[in-house]
């Protein structure tokens, strides 16, 4: 297992193979929908993403004693962010797309032309990602998007995901797709 | 002198339970289903690793009380029929609105028009309520079930050309299997499927999320439903889609069908896909 830490080096990053499991350590932010769209409608952002790993999710967060707290933190579906990712990943130069579900083909081009991977973390394993994510640091955005959709920056230990879309123009999920739908094909062979 | 709590007032409290319950703990069922998968699973492959880290969590979110998932999703209650005077709608709102004020439901709920949060998941239509008849006498029973499984969840009208799917069982297992093979990973695989096989498309929908809510190790009382239960999980897991879509031999944990009865006119399929974090409970009052 390959372990990354922030700031994430372009080198480091083309090295990693879909299908090998990394443990992500460091700096990482939340970004979904709201963020994605107020990113491609022009919008100033908050940070400077160069050599950083945008986190689709939209955590349950807690106030305890003025520190936020995460309760939940598993990732959110990323095919809704296809149509902003590519020149998200070009004019930011951000090396980790993390989220679950996987991407399209622009954002697999877009990652194998300017060195960034897409990580698949466990969907749903809000509990388990909770631990892993030691602190929060900030939160931008808060009042305008609201806690779900807020870009929160967390510090993670351990995080651990699976290369899904390396940097190489390999997806796991084209493969799966492909593979799945010839099955299908053998399963339900069209009559006449 | 202690003042004594209304009956409303402990109604409101076991509900609120109910919610944290469900929330931060999956049936037992659905978490022997994941460990007898995971031995399936090759070792060091990613679908052991996906399956590992889901295992973890399921242990770690009933330790902490903490939600299974962040999305706490969409609350469906299934209330008894008998229970209509007593467990209203303004007793379970007032239950959720507690839930989310202590943070084991997320503000998960968006006005659609003004886009806006509605921070107590409270408002004419949410938590949706559905009064049964004669489905088990004086219990709640609550689904919570994520966008990402709901987003994957579809209806066919039969005939469906495209999938030379005809009416009738055959034609139910190609629609079911299309839709398997097209949700891929994204409702968070491995998946329950609830199906009704018939009904309009407003019960349709009601009756297959009603199938969730199935123990995953039960068996289909009508014989030719059970057959084709046991046939669909065993071909879907042959798609090698695997936890989370990364490959694998565990696609569905199980299949639950029900039927409704049908116009001459309609045959819906209607497929509910529910994530392996399938929070369902009951409680009996």
């Amino acid at each position: 297992m390959t372990t990354l830490t922030y700031p994430f080096r372009e080198a480091d990053v083309r090295a990693l193979r879909a299908g090998e499991t990394v443990s992500v350590n460091g700096t990482i932010w939340t970004g979904r929908d709201r963020f994605h769209k107020h990113f491609a409608d022009g919008g100033r952002l908050p940070v400077d993403f160069r050599d950083g790993a945008l986190y689709h999710c939209g955590p349950v967060v807690v106030q305890d004693g003025g520190a936020w707290k995460v309760v939940a933190g598993g990732p959110t579906t990323s095919v809704r962010e296809n149509a902003y990712e590519p020149d998200f990943i070009a004019t930011t130069g951000v090396r980790l797309i993390i989220g679950k579900g996987g991407m399209d083909d622009k954002t697999l081009e877009a990652c194998r032309k300017h060195g960034a991977v897409y990580l698949q973390a466990v969907g749903g394993a809000a509990a388990v990602t909770a631990h892993a994510i030691e602190r929060v640091a900030n939160v931008y955005f808060l009042d305008e998007f609201g806690a779900a959709e807020a870009c929160w920056e967390f510090e993670v230990r351990d995080f651990r995901c699976v290369v899904a879309m390396d940097s190489h123009g390999v997806s796991l999920f084209a493969r799966v797709a492909a593979e799945s739908r010839r099955r299908l094909d053998e399963l339900v062979p069209r009559r006449k | 002198m202690e003042r004594k709590r209304k009956p409303a007032g402990r109604l409101v409290d076991r509900i609120v339970r109910l919610i944290q319950e469900t929330s931060s703990s999956l049936p037992d069922d659905a978490e022997q289903a994941i460990r007898k998968a995971l031995r399936r699973e090759t070792k060091g492959s990613s679908a052991r690793m996906v399956l590992e880290t889901i295992l973890r969590n399921v242990e770690l979110a009933r330790t902490d009380g903490t939600p299974v998932c962040q999305d706490t999703g969409t609350l469906t209650f299934f209330v008894s029929e008998s229970l209509r005077r007593r467990v209203t709608p303004a007793v379970l709102g007032e239950a959720v609105a507690r839930a989310s004020a202590n943070g084991w439901l997320r503000r998960n709920t968006i006005d659609s028009v003004t886009g806006r949060s509605i921070d107590t998941n409270v408002c004419p239509g949410a938590p949706v309520i559905h009064y049964v008849e004669a489905k088990g006498e004086g219990t709640i029973s609550l689904l919570m079930k994520g966008g990402g499984s709901e987003n994957m969840s579809r209806q066919f009208s039969l005939p469906d050309a495209s999938i030379d799917a005809g009416r009738d069982l055959e034609g139910v297992r190609r629609a079911v299997l299309t839709a398997v093979q097209q949700a891929q990973g994204y409702g968070c695989a491995p998946g329950i499927l609830g199906v009704c096989v018939g009904g309009d498309r407003a019960s349709g929908y009601e009756e297959a999320k009603w199938q969730l809510l199935r123990n995953l190790a039960d068996v289909n009382p009508d014989p030719a439903l059970a057959r084709l239960e046991r046939r669909i999980l065993r071909e879907a897991n042959t798609l090698g889609i695997g936890p989370m879509g990364l490959g694998g031999k565990t696609t569905l944990l199980a299949v639950k069908i029900g039927a409704r009865p049908r116009v001459p006119a309609s045959f819906f399929v209607t497929v509910a896909y529910l994530c392996w974090a399938a929070r369902r409970r009951s409680i009996a009052l």
